[in-house]
């Protein structure tokens, strides 16, 4: 790659593998559908083979997937109680996916499926619409008590029921921007600093010494972006526990 | 003034809203840090709230990065 060439940007272009059209519209099999399969056989395949001892002193492999069951169960028990139980494979998938697909897009030239809006928007549709209808078929309307608070004035009632619904209407958009930005914009400054490295080793003796710092700065940000990665997945399972929670018991 | 320079101000500008968010962020770590230097045994339980609470507010600053990305590719 040429030095003036360097384009942080690259990274999140999709490109199609396997063209399919259907009737018009465009199916075709890309990277991001094939990281997709890969995070989904990563994790299952993982959860499979650590798990399929089933010894009562669990080896290494075992224990871990036995933490992140546990520590999804405990989060999920705290936020939404013990009738949230009922939604832990949703909680537990969704944690799983997000979190393999923001460690594997760490690996250089590897996609990173959730620094795409699109993948990100339709994991929280998915969440709320399951918040909606779940919470409208359990308690009917019963379930519009959300947006009411209790112990508010009468007259300031209008005012906090107006915020609640903009706060509950802005709740996709928060959820799936926040793990996308967060993708997209740790990755543009990875990219951007080993851009530097590129760009100061082209000039000679002197630029490779001085592409030290920027190096030095590349891998600091990998470590960031390690803790990010789990941090955001971290962020996004809770939330949607939270959620859940609203689904469940309406009034607060 | 140029459309394009015209965006790309607007970007800019619309980048100061995540000062706020910054500042939102550290004021919240740095409550949790005191309160869980004064009483270490609670701070483990209130890690949770803690987490919700950089999440929510660092989604006003997701916000204005939003909008800015928008006036940028938008």
């Amino acid at each position: 790659m040429a030095a003036d060439k360097v384009d942080p940007i690259h990274q999140f272009h999709i490109n199609t593998i396997v063209p399919i059209h259907v009737g018009g519209y465009d199916l075709s099999f890309t990277n991001s559908a094939l990281f997709m399969v890969v995070v989904v056989l990563l994790a299952s395949g993982f959860l499979v083979f650590s798990t399929a001892g089933r010894a009562l002193v669990p080896t290494r492999l075992q224990s871990i997937s036995e933490m992140t069951y546990e520590f999804v169960a405990s989060m999920l028990r705290d936020a939404a109680g013990n009738q949230g139980m009922r939604f832990f494979p949703f909680v537990f998938t969704i944690f799983m996916f997000v979190m393999v697909a923001n460690l594997l897009g760490l690996f250089p030239y590897f996609f990173t499926v959730t620094s795409h809006i699109i993948v990100t928007f339709a994991l929280s549709m998915l969440v709320i619409l399951t918040v909606v209808f779940y919470g409208l078929a359990k308690h009917g309307l019963g379930f519009f008590k959300l947006f009411v608070p209790s112990g508010v004035p009468l007259i300031l009632m209008p005012l906090v029921i107006a915020i609640e619904v903009i706060s509950f209407l802005s709740r996709p958009v928060s959820l799936s921007v926040r793990l996308f930005a967060n993708m997209l914009a740790g990755h543009i400054t990875l990219k951007v600093f080993a851009g530097f490295v590129v760009s100061l080793g082209a000039l000679g003796a002197v630029g490779i010494a001085g592409a030290i710092l920027p190096l030095a700065m590349a891998v600091a940000i990998t470590a960031l972006e390690l803790l990010v990665a789990a941090l955001q997945a971290y962020v996004f399972a809770i939330l949607t526990c939270m959620y859940l929670n609203d689904a469940l018991h309406p009034s607060h | 003034m140029e459309a394009e320079a015209a965006k790309y101000i607007g970007a800019g500008i619309a980048c100061l809203g995540m000062g706020g968010a910054g500042i939102g962020l550290g004021n919240i770590f740095g409550s949790y840090l005191s309160g869980a230097l004064r009483n270490p045994s609670a701070a483990d339980g209130q890690f949770g709230r803690l987490i919700f609470g950089f999440a929510v507010t660092e989604a006003m600053g997701i916000f204005s990065l939003l909008i800015a990305l928008l006036a940028l590719f938008g």
